[in-house]
Order: structure tokens, then sequence, then C-alpha cells
């Protein structure tokens, strides 16, 4: 949508700017919070060991290290007893064949049971979350208020949605600052070595949420690049430095290109994995300048701790001084959990003044939330965001009036495409080197990588390859 | 029975739900299904307890996940409970623990376990060009995991518009030659049809089968017609403007204002099946009309290809 408004030539009205900026923000909470809880918070807790827990002791831990609105050695108990009964049931559903008592657990069951207890919180909160979106676009997942121009939901722009909006946001931070910042800074403080393993050399952000009309001079999250992890030397980050390699993708070709030039040719055969110097993932190989770059929210993170941002950086040294490590522990697996956080917190606090800002604007008189345009013969246009995920980038080119060619590089590309044709490793495969396996056949220190990326691999290719013994390969490099 | 009824209404007030609350769900499920309210009982039976929870068997093949994402919304039950209490979910690539190797040997024995017993729910197209080159998990292509997993369920639920018809991944041009997994594999499926479906939709279908042991009556592209009966035109709230011939011609104007009718600005909805307008989504917070968006008819096959360009009238 923003390559179109930016093909076309459209400034969206300041209510559709604000509105858009929630719906993200609205994202970012709900997007952070289930990642943390449901699909990266396994690889630390071992929820079975939480049947060993004593209730009281996790009352105690729960009451020391988080400011949670539920607690007590009642609640514990009974959700030991839930735990308990499930497991009784024989029937362990998604906690099946996983790696509990695997020795890289590090958390004694005290803890695990505080953060099963939860997990199963966050579970239900994230269901209500998802109606911020409904809210205003109607529905989660993919709403649908968003048109090139602005917005369509402006018979929603009543005292009730909005009153309703806010009551919703609150609880969530609430939740962001009570329970997960708490449960992130209980957790990390057993594995502080994982601030040495799984980091990157460059950081790339796009940045997002504009503050105004003018960008990238407005984002509330800023745009730049880290290379070589010199946090000092942030430079601003521009699209035109971008190029896609595809000698090692499963497309026609060998080179580069911007993707403006962009093609998208799949090879018309079976695309067979081959290993060695042949082609062997769907993902193009996105590099600046042509080096791989790490997007999301790590990247975020540190560009804007890098270039002074007043909130991050406030709320990422007080992480920093709470777990004792410095800076550079950040480029590390840990630092990459712990950034999800900052960007929740962060971004959750600025989303109440954003509100705020919606109904002033509404007070003041002006309920613009559309602006018409006119479709060119011939026009090109380039979209930059930051979605939960990370650097996320749409190119367009029209002519007669029609597509000519779309081209977008998104965030799972940027950290799991393939080798370019000079060999230079990805994100994910750069942070891998290193990771100490204590069980090559139960490699959960690679999960805890892979997992920190979120990876969308719905249409990528997997990591660990059970036929050609990857595993182990990963252990000798 | 009654001892496990007690115990479940115990646990739901531990978790500040009432059973008024809960009732309440199970009377909009009970009338969503399209069954008569002396059926509500049973509904809330489904819920309160279950002796085995059914086991649950969900592949992920082309898709985005949304449907999952959609399901993770159900606030009543709240997916915990559906998740921990009211079915067994084995193999789920997004949710499950495990990973890898442990993964796949999950759903193999899963499959032993459970054979024939187990309900598969399927999510995503299977590519079928090049023995399926276009789509495999874990060194498999999408087709043969279809073809191993379905035959032994005890049923099968395609949810989503992509399972369902094929949908966006067999949009032109299609160079995988992805199709529904009805089409695929050659077989009559149920699908929830949607991008994604309301979770209520897959919940109440899932209801049907555990109460009455047997999938709920289907249209002729196998939707389910407690759901999936009428048009969203026939449904609408902003129906009487239509018939007055009041319409939204641009959006932000002061018709879209009023709440107009978005038939010129291309809604699909004369031309699309679902239960939108009454179910809504997420907890009855609104739906895409109700955000002044027209309808995009994702419940429709093809719609990708047939609806497009969306913002013209049709």
């Amino acid at each position: 949508m923003r390559a179109v408004e930016n093909a076309v030539g459209v400034k969206i009205p300041k209510n559709a700017r604000i509105l858009r900026n929630l719906l993200h923000g609205a994202q970012v909470q709900h997007d952070h919070l289930v990642h943390f809880y449901h699909l990266h918070a396994l690889d630390w807790v071992d929820i079975v060991s939480a049947l060993k827990a004593d209730p009281k002791k996790t009352a105690a831990l729960a009451d020391n290290v988080s400011n949670a609105p539920w607690g007590g050695s009642t609640y514990f108990k009974n959700v030991q007893q839930r735990l308990q009964t499930f497991v009784d049931s024989g029937q362990l559903g998604p906690f099946s064949n996983a790696y509990w008592g695997h020795s890289a657990y590090k958390l004694p069951p005290e803890a695990n049971l505080m953060a099963a207890a939860h997990y199963i919180e966050a579970l239900k909160l994230q269901a209500r979350t998802a109606r911020l979106h409904a809210i205003f676009g109607g529905k989660n997942p993919h709403p649908q208020s968003l048109v090139v121009g602005g917005i369509t939901c402006v018979k929603d722009l009543t005292p009730d949605r909005i009153a309703e909006f806010i009551y919703i946001t609150k609880e969530s931070q609430e939740f962001i600052k009570n329970v997960y910042i708490p449960d992130l800074l209980a957790v990390a403080s057993f594995y502080k070595d994982w601030g040495a393993y799984g980091g990157t050399t460059n950081q790339l952000a796009w940045g997002d949420f504009p503050l105004t009309d003018q960008e990238p001079e407005s984002l509330f999250m800023p745009r730049g690049v880290v290379m070589k992890r010199d946090l000092a030397g942030v430079q601003m980050a521009e699209e035109k430095k971008v190029s896609e390699h595809v000698a090692r993708a499963w497309y026609k070709g060998n080179g580069a290109k911007h993707p403006y030039e962009g093609e998208t040719n799949p090879l018309q055969e079976d695309p067979k994995y081959k290993p060695g110097d042949g082609k062997y993932s769907w993902f193009k190989a996105p590099r600046y300048e042509g080096e791989p770059c790490e997007v999301g929210p790590l990247a975020r993170t540190l560009v804007a701790y890098g270039s002074g941002h007043k909130q991050v950086k406030a709320v990422v040294d007080k992480i920093l001084t709470d777990l004792g490590i410095p800076a550079t522990a950040l480029f590390s697996t840990l630092g990459r959990t712990a950034a999800r956080g900052v960007q929740c917190l962060v971004i959750g606090e600025a989303m109440q003044g954003w509100v705020t800002e919606l109904v002033e604007n509404i007070k003041s008189g002006d309920t613009e939330t559309y602006q018409s345009w006119d479709m060119p013969a011939k026009a090109m246009g380039v979209g930059l965001n930051d979605v939960p995920r990370g650097a996320l980038s749409h190119y367009l080119h029209i002519e007669n009036g029609k597509i000519k060619n779309y081209q977008y590089v998104v965030p799972s590309t940027w950290n799991l495409g393939p080798r370019d044709e000079k060999g230079k490793r990805g994100p994910v495969e750069e942070a891998l080197i290193g990771t100490p396996i204590a069980d090559p056949k139960k490699p959960l220190e690679v999960l805890r990588t892979v997992h920190s990326f979120d990876p969308c691999v719905a249409c990528g290719v997997h990591v660990i390859d059970p036929d050609s013994n990857q595993v182990y390969k990963v252990k000798a490099l | 029975m009654e001892k496990e009824k007690k115990e479940f209404y115990e646990r739901l007030e531990k978790k500040g739900a009432s059973r008024r609350d809960f009732m309440k769900f199970c009377t909009f499920l009970t009338a969503t299904m399209g069954l008569s309210s002396s059926f509500v009982p049973k509904v809330a039976e489904v819920f309160a307890a279950p002796k085995q929870r059914p086991p649950v068997i969900w592949l992920h093949f082309g898709e985005c996940t949304g449907c999952s994402e959609s399901v993770l919304r159900s606030q009543y039950p709240y997916v915990d409970d559906l998740v921990l209490e009211v079915l067994s979910v084995e193999y789920h690539e997004t949710i499950m623990a495990a990973a890898g190797q442990q993964a796949e040997d999950q759903l193999h024995m899963a499959m032993k376990k459970y054979k024939g017993k187990f309900i598969c729910v399927a999510e995503g197209a299977v590519a079928t060009k090049y023995d399926g080159g276009y789509g495999k998990v874990g060194g498999r292509s999408f087709l043969d995991i279809a073809k191993e997993v379905i035959p032994n369920a005890a049923a099968t639920i395609c949810i989503g518009s992509c399972s369902a018809y094929g949908n966006i991944p067999a949009a032109a041009p299609n160079p995988g030659g992805y199709k529904g997994v009805g089409e695929a594999l050659g077989i009559k499926t149920i699908n929830i049809a949607g991008c994604p479906p309301n979770p209520i939709n897959f919940v109440g279908t899932v209801v049907n089968y555990l109460l009455l042991g047997k999938l709920p009556a289907i249209d002729d592209l196998g939707r389910p017609l407690f759901a999936y009966s009428k048009t969203i035109h026939d449904q609408c709230p902003r129906r009487s403007h239509f018939e007055n011939d009041e319409l939204v011609e641009e959006f932000g104007s002061e018709e879209a204002a009023m709440g107009y009718c978005l038939y010129k600005v291309g809604c699909r909805g004369p031309e699309t099946y679902n239960n939108c307008p009454v179910a809504k989504f997420n907890d009855g917070t609104s739906w895409p009309v109700e955000a002044g968006h027209p309808c995009i008819g994702c419940s429709e096959p093809g719609f990708w290809d047939k609806f497009t360009p969306f913002y013209e009238e049709i």
C-alpha cells in the first residue's frame, strides 16, 4: 500500500496515519507476546519440570520477580494441578515428544511453573489483544480497513470504539510491563551465557511509525544500518543499496539485481535440494551494499539504541544493568529475544500517546480519513516498513495503468536467505556458528537461535535435514 | 458425569468465566450451528466432560498460517481450553514444542496410535506439478504427506480457502500447480472456507462431530450449511441502504461515514456465502463491512482471480 501510495503520489490524512500506527502497534504487541510465550519460551522453559515445583516457593518467586495480577500458592497449585491432569491423561498434545529433561534447560522447577502459568495467561490475553485489530480493521488476522489513500473505518471513529481500543491496549500494556518484561528478565538471568551465542555482523532497519508525513525524519522507530557491530556508527539506510542474489536460489540466472529490476522466474523443473555449489532455496539472498544484514526486533532496537533513541536507550540500559551484561552482549540470541520485549514496551507506551493524539485531532474537527487519487499511466514506487519480523520493502512498477513488475523483500528472506555467488552466509547461518550442542541428536540449542529470529518458513526450507545429518554439520562448523 | 461437570464449572469460575457466560457461548454456538435450543446442554457437555480428548493432527501445506492464527483467537472457548481440555492437538507445526526429527516422529507415532480415530485438519493448498516439488516439509512433498495422513483419519476438515479450493497459492500463474486438498487427492472434503475463516465456524464443525458423531450438512462446495447457506448481502445490516439506493462512491465520504452500502466500491457480498455479518470476528467485535471495507469474497472458490480488481463494482 505504501508502495502504491508512493507511486501514485498520494499523502494520507492525519487520522489515517495515526490509525495505521495504532493498528501496527497492536500488531507488535500481539506478535511479540505470542512469539515469546508460545513460539519461543519452551526452548528455555521445561514445562514438565514444572510438575516438581513447590507452589509455595513458586508464589514467593513470582512475588519477588513479577507484578502479575494473579499469583499466590493456591493459584500456582491450581495451574500445577491442571498440568498434572493433562499429563495424567496420557495425551500431551502440543507438548508431545519435545526435549523435556534436556541438560540445556537451566530453570529450577519453580521458575518453570511460573513460566508455564504465564504461558496459559498469555494465550488468553493474546486473543483479547487481537481484538484491537477488529475494532478498526474488521477482523484479525488479516484486518481489512486499509486502502490506498487512507483507511475505511471512518464510521468507527466514535467514543465507544476508541474507548474499547484504549481499554484493551492498556490491558495488553499492563501485561507487557508487569508480566512479560519481568518473565524475560527472570528467564534471561539463568541463560546469560546466551549473550555470547547467536550474534550476527550487520543490522538493518527501515524503521516505522511516522509521527508526521515526513519520512524517514519523523519515524518513531528510526531507519538505519549498524555495520560490523559498530553501534556508535549508525548510518542512514537507503533502499537503493539493496540487491537480491539468485546464484543459490531456485530461480533462473546467477546475478544480483535491485528489486525494481528484480525478476521472479522459478526454475521450471523439479526443484531438488542440491548441496555443494548448487541451488538449494526458494529464498533469494538480499544484500545491503553487498553484505548480508539481520532484520527484526534486534536490528530495530540496535539502530534506535545506537542513534540515541531516548525511550529505547532507557529500557535497554535498564535490562543490561539488571542482568549485569555489557551492550556488546546484545548481538546474540539473548539480545534478540530481549529486543522483542524492548520493542513491545516502548511501542506500547507510545501507543497510549497516539490514541490521545487521535482523540484531540477528532475533537479539533478533523474527520478526514481518506485522500482520493488517480492511477497514473506510468509510475514507480517503493514502500518501506518495519513489521514485527523486520524490514519489509515493496517495489512497484506501473505501466499503462497496470502492474508491470512487483517485488518484495521480506524479513525472513533477509534472515534465512541462502548464500550469494561470493559464498557469503546469511544471518541465521552465521548466527548458528559456534553454538554449543550438548547432544547432537537433540539440538535444542539450535532451536533457540533459529526460533529467536521468528522465521516465517511457510515458504522456506528446513534448516535441519534429518536425511543428510545436517545436525552434525552444524556442530562441525 | 455430574462430578466432572461440577469440576468443570469450578475450573471455569477460577478462570473468571461464570457458568452463565459459558452457557451464553454454548447457546450462541448452538445457534450458529443451526441446531435447536434443546441441544444447548449437549453442546455444553462436549466442552465440560470429554472422556478422552479427540486427537487432532493438523497439517500445514502452502499457506500463511492465518487460519491457525484465527483459531488461536478463539475466545469462547478460550484457545487454552480448546487446546488443553477439549482437543488433543497431537501435531501442529506452529504450536507444538517438538521440532525437526522429533516432530516427524511425533506425527508418525500419533498416526499409528490413533489410526482411523483422529481428526485431520488440513491448512493450505497442495503443490501437484513436478511431483509436488514446489512444496515440501522435511524433504517430503505436501502431496505425499496428504496421501499418507488423510486416508487414516476419521474425518478431515479443510480449514481456510487454500486447503478448500487452492486460493492464493493456486492463483494465476500458479507455477507449482497448487490445488485444494480435495482436488489434489480426488476426495470430497468438508471446507471451512475463508481467508481466514471465522474460528466459530471451525469450532462449530468440530462440536457437531463430537456431539452427533458426524460432520455437519454441507453445500455442493463442501461448506457447512450452518455457516455458509446465505450470502453476505442477504444478511448485511447495510442491506436497507442498498434497497434505498444509498451507496458509498468514495471511501472517507459522508456516505461512508453514514454507513451506506459498499456495492459501488466493489463489495462482493452479493456473490459470497458466509455468516460474517451475523457471527462477526474476534468475539463479535466487527467484520470487514462494519469497518467500512467492501467484502472481498474470500470464502468463494478462486476468489483471488475471480474477484480482482477488488474495488470495482461487480
